[in-house]
C-alpha cells in the first residue's frame, strides 16, 4: 500500500463537497439551503459589498507599505475576506472574538482601527488594543493558542450565568487549516466539548499553511472532525459572504442560547502569500490560484447586485474612491507613526512595579544621558 | 487566632479565604474536585465552593492555563494547579507566549491575575518527572511573578497575596514539606509582603541563601555549623523574580560569604543569577566567591539516589568550609 493509498483522495481545491453550504454562487446567483434561510436588504448587501472592497484596500496598501519597507511583514487576507466579513457581520456587540494575525476584516467589523493593525506589523508595539472595547481580542501569532483563550472566556461567560438573556455573549475563535494539528486547538474542542461551552471555532481552510498543503493536516475534511469531540461541524463556502453570514449567525446563536459549540469550517483560498516573506510559487500551481480567481468573493456580490439591480449606477465607483480614500489615510497615519521611545520597552511588562524592570530602566535612561553630557 | 497547620492546609485555608472574600477567585486542575487533588491542597473546596468555581479539567496542562487566560479576560481569577513540576511543560508554551506578555501586547490594558501552583521539588521517592525543579525556566521569563513558600504560615498569606496579584504568578509548592506543621495566624493580614525575603536565622559568618524546601535544611545546616563556632545568615528568599537583592546584599556585606542551596542543577540554575549579582554589589567585600549547593546537572535520578542528589545538611556545611579555604 502506497501512502497516497492511505491517504486517500484529498479534496481538491475545486470542490467544497456536496455538505458545502452556499447560498451565493460564484456567478452571483442566489441559491436557497434549507437549514439557512437569509433575508437581507439591497441595502445590507450594499453594506458587505462596501466591507469587502475596503478590506480588500486596506490590505493591499498595508502589503505595498510592507514592500516599500514601511512594515516588517504583512499577513495578507486576500482571497478570505468574505470568510471574514460574513462572520465579522454576524456578531452582535456583546460577542467576543478571538483572531489570529490575519483576520483585519474581522476587525474592520469589530472597529479595531486599520492603523492599530498596521502598527503591530510595523513594529511599533505588539497590538495594544484594548479588547474589552471591541469585543476583539489581541492578535495571537503563536499558532492555535487563542483557541484556548476563548474556549476558557466561553466558560467565563457560563459562569456569569448570562446565557439565554440580553446579555448573552458568544465567543468565536478563528484559526486556520493548519492550526487544526495544534494540541491547543484539540484541548480547545475536547475543553469547549466537555463542559458545552458558548463558542464558535471558525476555521478558515486557505488550503495552505505556509508551504503545507490541507492534506498533512488531514485525511478527512476538517469539519467531520467535529464529530469526534460530540459537537456539530459543518462547511461552509468560505468566499460566500451571505453563507458565512447565515452559517455563523446560527452558530453564535446557539452558542448564546447554551447550546453549546459548533465547527465552522470556512473553505476558501489563500489567494496571496502567507505573507510578505513568503513565496509560493516554490511550492503551488498557477492553475490553482486561477481556479480560485473565478470564485472571486466580491464579483460574485457585484454580479448579485447588478443582476438584481439592487444599486445604481454610480454606487461601485463611489465605495472604489472611499476605498481609495481609507487607503490614503492610512498609508498618511501609518507613515507618521512615532517609533517607541527606548525607554517604553520597560513599560507595561508588569501590572504592578517590579524593581529590576525599574532598574534596569533607570540604568538604560543613564547610559543613553551619558551620550548627550558628552555632546553637549 | 492561632491554628496549628501543615503547610498543605495553610494552602488549603489560603484559597479558601480567597475564595471567600472574591467570587471570581476559581480554582481549576486535575482531580482538585472530589479528591482534593492529589495531594489534598484542595480538599473540601469543590464541596463548599461548588463545581462551577472549583473545576475538574480534562487531562492537558496546556488547555488548564490557556483556558485560565480565557476565564482571566472575562474577569476571573483562576488559581490553577499542575499536578507535579514535571508535567508543566505541555502548558510551558501558554505560559510564556501567552499568560506572560499580554499585559505587554496590550500595552498595560489586560491584566491576567492567574496563579499557577506548581508541586516541586524531590524527596518523596517518586517516579520520573515526579521531583523536578523547573523555577529557572521561569524566573527567566519576563511578565511573570515567581514565588515559592517554605512554611505553613508563608503557604496561607502568600497563597493569598498571589491571588490578589494583578500579574500572573508562578507558585512553588515544596511537596516533601506538604505535611510539615508549624503555627498560623489565621485571622491576621499582617504579612510580609509577597516580594519581600525574610532572615530565618540571624548569623554573622556566612549568608545562606535558600527557598522553598531547602530552606529547613538549610536551618538544620546553621544549627549543627553553631556546633562547630560558625553563625550562619539564613535567608528564605521567598520571591524568586522579583528578587529582593536589597536584603541579600545587607546580609553580605556584613557577613562576606555566600552559600546559595537549591534543588535545582546548579549549572543555569538560579544560584547563578544570585552569585552573579552579588559579586557586582558586594565584590570589595567578597571573602570568597559565592558557592553554590544544588543538584547535579544531571536529569532527576532514579528516587534510591535521591538523597546524594539532594543538597543535603553536610554538602551545605562543606560549601560552608569551602568559603573560609580562599
Amino acid at each position: 500500500m502506497t501512502i497516497d493509498s492511505v491517504r486517500g483522495a484529498p479534496d481538491t481545491a475545486e470542490a467544497g463537497g456536496p455538505e458545502l453550504v452556499q447560498l451565493l454562487t460564484p456567478e452571483g446567483e442566489r441559491v436557497e439551503h434549507p437549514d439557512y434561510p437569509l433575508e437581507l436588504t439591497a441595502e445590507e448587501v450594499r453594506g458587505l459589498y462596501r466591507d469587502l472592497v475596503i478590506v480588500r484596500r486596506i490590505d493591499q496598501e498595508a502589503v505595498a507599505l510592507t514592500r516599500q519597507g514601511e512594515l516588517g511583514v504583512w499577513a495578507s487576507l486576500l482571497g478570505q475576506e468574505a470568510a471574514q466579513i460574513g462572520s465579522g457581520r454576524a456578531l452582535a456587540a456583546n460577542d467576543m472574538v478571538f483572531p489570529t494575525y490575519r483576520e483585519h476584516g474581522v476587525a474592520w467589523c469589530r472597529e479595531v482601527e486599520p492603523l492599530n493593525l498596521l502598527g503591530l506589523f510595523r513594529g511599533v508595539n505588539h497590538g495594544g488594543w484594548d479588547p474589552a472595547e471591541h469585543g476583539f481580542h489581541l492578535y495571537t501569532i503563536v499558532i492555535g493558542s487563542q483557541t484556548l483563550h476563548a474556549a476558557g472566556y466561553a466558560m467565563g461567560v457560563q459562569r456569569d450565568g448570562v446565557l439565554g438573556t440580553d446579555k448573552a455573549t458568544a465567543t468565536i475563535a478563528y484559526f486556520g487549516d493548519g492550526a487544526t494539528s495544534q494540541g491547543d486547538v484539540n484541548e480547545a474542542f475536547v475543553f469547549a466539548s466537555v463542559f458545552n461551552a458558548p463558542i464558535v471555532f471558525f476555521c478558515q481552510n486557505n488550503q495552505w499553511a505556509i508551504s503545507e498543503p490541507l492534506e498533512r493536516q488531514s485525511r478527512i475534511p476538517l469539519f467531520k472532525r467535529a464529530q469526534g469531540y460530540g459537537f456539530p461541524g459543518l462547511r461552509v463556502d468560505g468566499n460566500d459572504v451571505f453563507a458565512c453570514l447565515a452559517v455563523t449567525r446560527k452558530a453564535l446563536e446557539n452558542a448564546r442560547t447554551g447550546q453549546g459549540p459548533t465547527l465552522i469550517e470556512a473553505y476558501t483560498y489563500r489567494m496571496g502569500a502567507h505573507t510578505t516573506t513568503d513565496d509560493p510559487t516554490r511550492y503551488r500551481l498557477k492553475a490553482d490560484e486561477e481556479a480560485w480567481k473565478l470564485k472571486d468573493p466580491i464579483e460574485r456580490v457585484k454580479a448579485y447586485l447588478v443582476r438584481g439591480d439592487l444599486a445604481d449606477p454610480g454606487f461601485f465607483g463611489k465605495v472604489d474612491d472611499e476605498a481609495k480614500q481609507i487607503a490614503t489615510e492610512l498609508r498618511k497615519a501609518c507613515l507618521a507613526l512615532p517609533d517607541p521611545g527606548p525607554l517604553t520597552m520597560f513599560e507595561n511588562v508588569y501590572a504592578e512595579p517590579h524593581p529590576l524592570m525599574t532598574e534596569e530602566q533607570e540604568q538604560f535612561a543613564a547610559y543613553l544621558a551619558s551620550f548627550e553630557e558628552v555632546a553637549s | 487566632m492561632t491554628e496549628t497547620l501543615t503547610l498543605g492546609k495553610g494552602l488549603n485555608e489560603g484559597m479558601r479565604k480567597a475564595m471567600e472574600n472574591d467570587p471570581k477567585v476559581i480554582v481549576m486542575g486535575e482531580d482538585v474536585g472530589k479528591l482534593g487533588g492529589v495531594f489534598r491542597v484542595t480538599d473540601g473546596l469543590q464541596k463548599d465552593f461548588g463545581e462551577e468555581r472549583v473545576i475538574d479539567t480534562p487531562l492537558a496542562e496546556s488547555g488548564i492555563v490557556g483556558t485560565a487566560i480565557g476565564l482571566a479576560l472575562r474577569g476571573y481569577r483562576p488559581v490553577c494547579e499542575i499536578q507535579f513540576d514535571g508535567f508543566v511543560f505541555p502548558a510551558a508554551d501558554q505560559i510564556i507566549t501567552q499568560l506572560a506578555k499580554m499585559h505587554m501586547r496590550s500595552l498595560g490594558k489586560v491584566g491576567l491575575p492567574v496563579v499557577i501552583r506548581i508541586p516541586c521539588g524531590g524527596g518523596i521517592g517518586g517516579v520520573e518527572h515526579h521531583s523536578e525543579s523547573p523555577e529557572a525556566y521561569f524566573t527567566h521569563t519576563a511578565g511573570l511573578r515567581v514565588v515559592t513558600c517554605s512554611n505553613p504560615a508563608d503557604a496561607f498569606s502568600m497563597i493569598q497575596q498571589s491571588i490578589a496579584s494583578p500579574d500572573p504568578v508562578i507558585f512553588f509548592e515544596p511537596k516533601r514539606r506538604y505535611w510539615d506543621k508549624a503555627p498560623v495566624e489565621v485571622d491576621s493580614t499582617d504579612w510580609t509582603p509577597l516580594h519581600k525575603a525574610r532572615f530565618v536565622r540571624p548569623g554573622e559568618d556566612v549568608t545562606v541563601l535558600a527557598y522553598g524546601p531547602t530552606v529547613k535544611t538549610c536551618l538544620e545546616a546553621a544549627g549543627a555549623a553553631e556546633d562547630d563556632g560558625r553563625s550562619l545568615d539564613v535567608i528564605d528568599l521567598r520571591s524568586l523574580n522579583p528578587l529582593d537583592v536589597e536584603t541579600v546584599v545587607e546580609s553580605v556585606n556584613r557577613t562576606g560569604r555566600c552559600v546559595v542551596v537549591h534543588e535545582a542543577p546548579v549549572f543555569n540554575g538560579y544560584g547563578a543569577e544570585l552569585a552573579a549579582r552579588i559579586t557586582e554589589r558586594c565584590f570589595y567585600r567578597l571573602e570568597a566567591p559565592v558557592l553554590r549547593v544544588g543538584g547535579f546537572s544531571t536529569p532527576y535520578p532514579p528516587s534510591r539516589n535521591e538523597d546524594d542528589y539532594l543538597p543535603d545538611l553536610d554538602r551545605i556545611l562543606d560549601a560552608v568550609d569551602r568559603t573560609f579555604a580562599w
